[in-house]
């Protein structure tokens, strides 16, 4: 089905009405999901490149045996950064920066249901990272790992700032995530256009939808770890001190409790944009979607009862551990009927390798090697063995990179020309893709056989007789051409923006409803709102299928002020119209209140502290002042 | 199995460890910390399973491989590049019933029943321990003390674990600090060492030689250097080497290493060390009642001669930045001298 033409008048007033605000207030006070999704694209792109430049100085030291470039002090900083770097603030947030400029346009909606909390969400994310890098010109960056074991946190340990630049850090950044997440769920439930019924979802949104949940179950146990770790730390209590009666076992448990979830949180999105773009690519639907979108859905919920397999060498009862290798083996079904999912994809449709295929049959075969090295850590004898060694760093970067950087790329790909309008250069693509490919599995792969030869994780420098020298060389010079891959990824995008020719509507032919937008889409999305009638709207008539027919040129158009409509959980039936709010700089003023009542705790500077606070209880006032505009002038459809 | 075979199965291992890995073999034979051939029980165990996973997940991933790049080549006709193919949205379901839920269900049945039977077989020692070891995790070395009831029969020493071969020894795990972890590859599994709980583990070398291991827990500053390493030797071996190190430190005869005993009480050593024969308290650092017959200095920093002795006493700073011992200021003499009576401790 063609894209609806607007006609002039209606576009101009729907744009009048939608448009963030210009010059520096629109740029604090913007709502607008789409800038806001972009924004947490370039942050986590930013951040994603801050944390490779960790990595290069950690490869430049471990290239040979007893190389002295860097100090003990420096590098543990350095790795600790490497990995909270692009686990929170590179890994959730690009997800969430996809969701924030895709969910509207795929569901069919003119925005988030909630869009201040959205700016909330991303200024959040925004100043808790740039609290956390603080430290950096301190010279008092984390330094106990991204895990950060209690009782070495502890201030008898650690007796500077960097564990807690560390605990409040993520806490302050744990708001963010949780916002955002409540923000999804609500969306999802709410403001799905007309007909777009679960089981029309794209898969990436139930991707989404899971890890939403996942974070408001998940997200708890990390805050409340963080904040036990500053109270002792600060407060003087005892939860992790053995000696006085604590637990150093309580830290473990609340952190993977959450970190295990968190894995499949960083991944299950990542998932989905390969479900979603493997049909515009083979040119058939997906196969199997019912089964997919249950797996995602299983595979999030599966995710809570794995975590006690980071701890198979604390001393736990056998019992209770091969319970848990047993969930953790389990949870390896999903996956393996999604893998089979994009392969029957493939083999039943007509792969065309556009720049987005590359990537997207690269990320299979990662995903099935990091898969299978997971299943490994599942069996317990064995993972006394590997835990904690090189071959773990092995795995978990073959599921952070190869499943979501890769899955990223993909998506950038695919994406970009509907987010700037411009089409991104093929020749520059397939360089990007080969440097990451050959890159990555040059610089990963040995990290395996690395760690099946004893190498353990977290050391600044190793001795010349353990057989590990010529490996590490090869992983150096593999992740230093991975970053050449990136380099050229960031070369891409300036291209386009600057010769990449015009992308239209929908470059792809791609079936699903953001393609029905001009590229970039106009502030309000759609100038009618949609109605949805089957997973593939703008692939309909030319599909066998009997499913009843979307109506994207005609119906309402909602244009006497911030509407967009309200409609039921599970069948998307119209039921009111919302009102959305105006631009507004409270979600900003909100995060930097936040900000401040953050360097207030890790300075103990109290009136600081007490500054942020009254500052917070002022914005939520301005927040929540009743607001004349926000009734619909049309009351009730 | 006979020796020939054996040798036979393990060039195969090697043959298909090589074509998983694209030809890192001979790496593997000079990887002290290799936990893919076990010498002991445990590790032998833990390494057939370990085998299992590693080549099942070879051939899952060349299986999907093949599948993915012959898609790729498989270049089926088309009307115009971008045209839809013209099959609805439903059929190929028997992928996902097959290759997602009922192959994957088999290997992984498989495998947890082949982890379980590792794990009944390493939880528990064949038999009786014939010793017990308590290890205590400092930061960074590791305190050793082989326990007896009559507590003048008690070893203390530090980093090294000398065990009978063919026997399994139990170990009691715990912190003096942070959390460790206790690793020697070659013989058994990985246990964590954590402050306020005793773990308890066994090791066994079925033949005799010098096993190196790490600490696996990241532990701070000097994680990377915190390597103890087990030395199995025959029984009558062992209990020789036992009966000396229960003995207290002789008083040097030769008169530069009586001079040395003399240093090592009145500068700041003896605060932090304990000699058994000297009136010293030290309980902070390593006990050297019999640091001449170790293998290693700082945990396996270093080798011990008399030259990295030396260096390390003069400038242990240097060597393994951020250690809890300071960098000594001794004259040249007293240096010579100390170093005289260090290499008396036998």
């Amino acid at each position: 089905m063609a894209t609806s033409t607007v006609p002039a008048p209606l576009g101009e007033r729907l744009t009048r009405i939608w448009e963030t605000a210009p010059g520096l207030y629109g740029v604090i006070a913007t709502v607008d999901h789409k800038i806001i999704g972009r924004r947490y694209l370039v942050t986590a792109m930013v951040f994603l490149v801050l944390g490779g430049i960790e990595a290069a100085m950690m490869r430049a030291q471990l290239a040979a045996p007893d190389m002295h470039l860097i100090s003990p002090e420096v590098y543990n900083q350095i790795f600790t950064m490497h990995g909270v770097t692009m686990i929170f603030w590179y890994a959730a947030p690009i997800l969430s920066g996809f969701s924030n400029y895709l969910w509207p346009l795929m569901l069919g909606a003119r925005d988030m249901a909630c869009p201040r909390a959205n700016a909330l969400s991303y200024w959040t994310f925004l100043m808790s990272g740039i609290f956390l890098y603080t430290s950096v010109p301190l010279g008092q960056m984390p330094d106990r790992g991204w895990f950060a074991y209690a009782p070495l946190t502890e201030l008898a340990y650690s007796p500077g700032l960097n564990m807690d630049f560390y605990a409040i850090g993520l806490t302050f950044l744990s708001v963010s995530t949780t916002v955002g997440a409540i923000n999804f769920i609500a969306t999802l439930f709410k403001t799905r256009a007309p007909g777009m019924s679960l089981n029309r979802l794209p898969i990436f949104v139930w991707g989404t939808l899971t890890t939403s949940f996942a974070i408001v179950f998940a997200m708890p146990a990390l805050t409340a770890s963080c904040a036990l770790l500053f109270l002792d730390r600060r407060v003087g209590t005892h939860f992790y001190d053995a000696a006085l009666g604590g637990s150093p076992l309580l830290w473990q448990h609340l952190f993977w409790s959450f970190g295990h979830p968190w894995v499949y949180i960083v991944v299950l999105p990542a998932m989905g944009i390969i479900s979603d773009l493997l049909p515009t690519f083979c040119r058939r639907p997906l196969v199997g979607y019912t089964f997919v979108a249950m797996a995602t859905v299983t595979t999030g919920i599966l995710g809570f009862g794995v975590w006690v397999h980071h701890m198979f060498a604390t001393g736990l009862p056998a019992t209770a551990m091969s319970f848990f290798a047993a969930a953790s083996m389990v949870i390896t079904i999903p996956s393996a009927v999604a893998v089979m999912s994009w392969l029957a994809t493939m083999w039943l449709g007509r792969p065309v390798f556009k720049t987005p295929m590359l990537f997207a049959a690269g990320f299979i075969v990662l995903f099935v090697i990091g898969g299978v090295s997971g299943v490994a850590t599942a069996a317990i004898p064995f993972d006394w063995q590997l835990t904690d060694t090189y071959f773990v760093v092995a795995h978990l970067h073959y599921v952070l990179i190869g499943i979501n950087v890769f899955a990223v790329m993909a998506g950038f790909y695919y994406w970009l020309p509907k987010i700037t309008g411009r089409m991104m250069s093929a020749s520059l693509g397939r360089w990007n893709f080969w440097l990451m490919f050959l890159g990555f599995g040059v610089g990963f792969f040995p990290m395996h056989t690395l760690g099946l030869l004893g190498m353990p994780r977290r050391i600044y420098t190793y001795h010349a007789g353990m057989g590990w020298g010529w490996q590490n060389l090869w992983v150096t010079v593999g992740a230093y051409v991975f970053a050449l891959g990136v380099a050229v990824f960031v070369y891409n995008v300036i291209w386009s923006l600057v010769r990449g020719e015009a992308a239209g509507p929908n470059p792809w032919d791609g079936p699903t409803l953001e393609w029905a937008t001009p590229s970039p889409p106009p502030p309000y999305n759609f100038a009618v709102i949609p109605t949805v009638g089957s997973r593939h709207p703008l692939w309909e008539g030319r599909l066998d299928e009997t499913e009843s027919r979307s109506q994207l040129a005609r119906g309402p158009v909602l244009d006497a002020g911030r509407d967009t409509f309200g409609t039921t959980p599970l069948d998307a039936e119209p039921d009111e119209i919302l009102r959305m709010p105006e631009d507004t700089v409270w979600p900003f003023l909100l995060s930097l209140s936040i900000l401040v009542i953050c360097y207030g705790l890790v300075t103990g500077v109290i009136w600081l502290g007490i500054a942020g606070a009254m500052a917070l209880l002022v914005t939520i006032a301005g927040w929540f002042w009743p607001q004349p505009s926000m009734t619909p002038a049309d009351g009730e459809v | 199995m006979t020796m020939a075979q054996g040798r036979s199965t393990r060039q195969l291992r090697r043959l298909v460890l090589a074509s998983v890995t694209g030809g890192f073999c001979t790496a593997c034979a000079d990887a002290p910390l290799n936990y893919m051939y076990g010498h002991g029980p445990a590790a032998s165990s833990i390494a057939r399973l370990g085998w299992w996973l590693v080549i099942v997940s070879a051939v899952v991933v060349a299986i999907v491989t093949i599948l993915v790049v012959a898609a790729a080549l498989r270049r089926p006709a088309a009307r115009e590049p971008m045209a839809l193919e013209g099959i609805g949205a439903h059929g190929g379901l028997s992928w996902i019933y097959i290759g997602g839920l009922l192959l994957p269900a088999l290997i992984l049945i498989l495998s947890f029943a082949l982890t379980l039977g590792s794990l009944h077989a390493t939880t528990r020692p064949p038999r009786d321990p014939v010793a017990t070891v308590q290890i205590i995790g400092h930061r960074w070395w590791w305190e050793v003390r082989y326990v007896d009831r009559d507590p003048t029969k008690t070893i203390v020493t530090a980093n090294e674990i000398h065990v009978p071969v063919g026997q399994p020894v139990r170990l009691e795990l715990t912190s003096a600090d942070v959390i460790h972890s206790f690793w020697v590859p070659q013989l058994a599994g990985k246990t964590d060492v954590i402050p306020g709980l005793t773990n308890v583990a066994w090791l066994q070398a079925d033949r005799a030689g010098v096993f190196r291991g790490a600490c696996t827990e990241y532990c701070g500053l000097q994680h990377a250097n915190m390597n103890p390493i087990v030395i199995a030797e025959p029984l009558m071996a062992f209990q020789t080497w036992v009966a000396a190190q229960r003995t207290d430190a002789a008083t040097p005869t030769d008169p530069d290493a009586a001079a040395g005993q003399l240093v090592f009480q009145k500068s700041t050593c003896a605060t932090c060390h304990a000699i058994r024969g000297l009136e010293t308290l030290g309980r902070v650092g390593p006990d050297l009642t019999h640091l001449a017959s170790r293998l290693t200095l700082a945990a396996g920093t270093l080798e011990n001669t008399r030259g990295n002795l030396a260096g390390w006493i003069a400038n242990t700073q240097a060597l393994k930045p951020g250690n809890d011992m300071p960098v000594m200021t001794l004259a040249p003499n007293d240096l010579q001298a100390l170093l005289a009576y260090l290499e008396t401790l036998k």
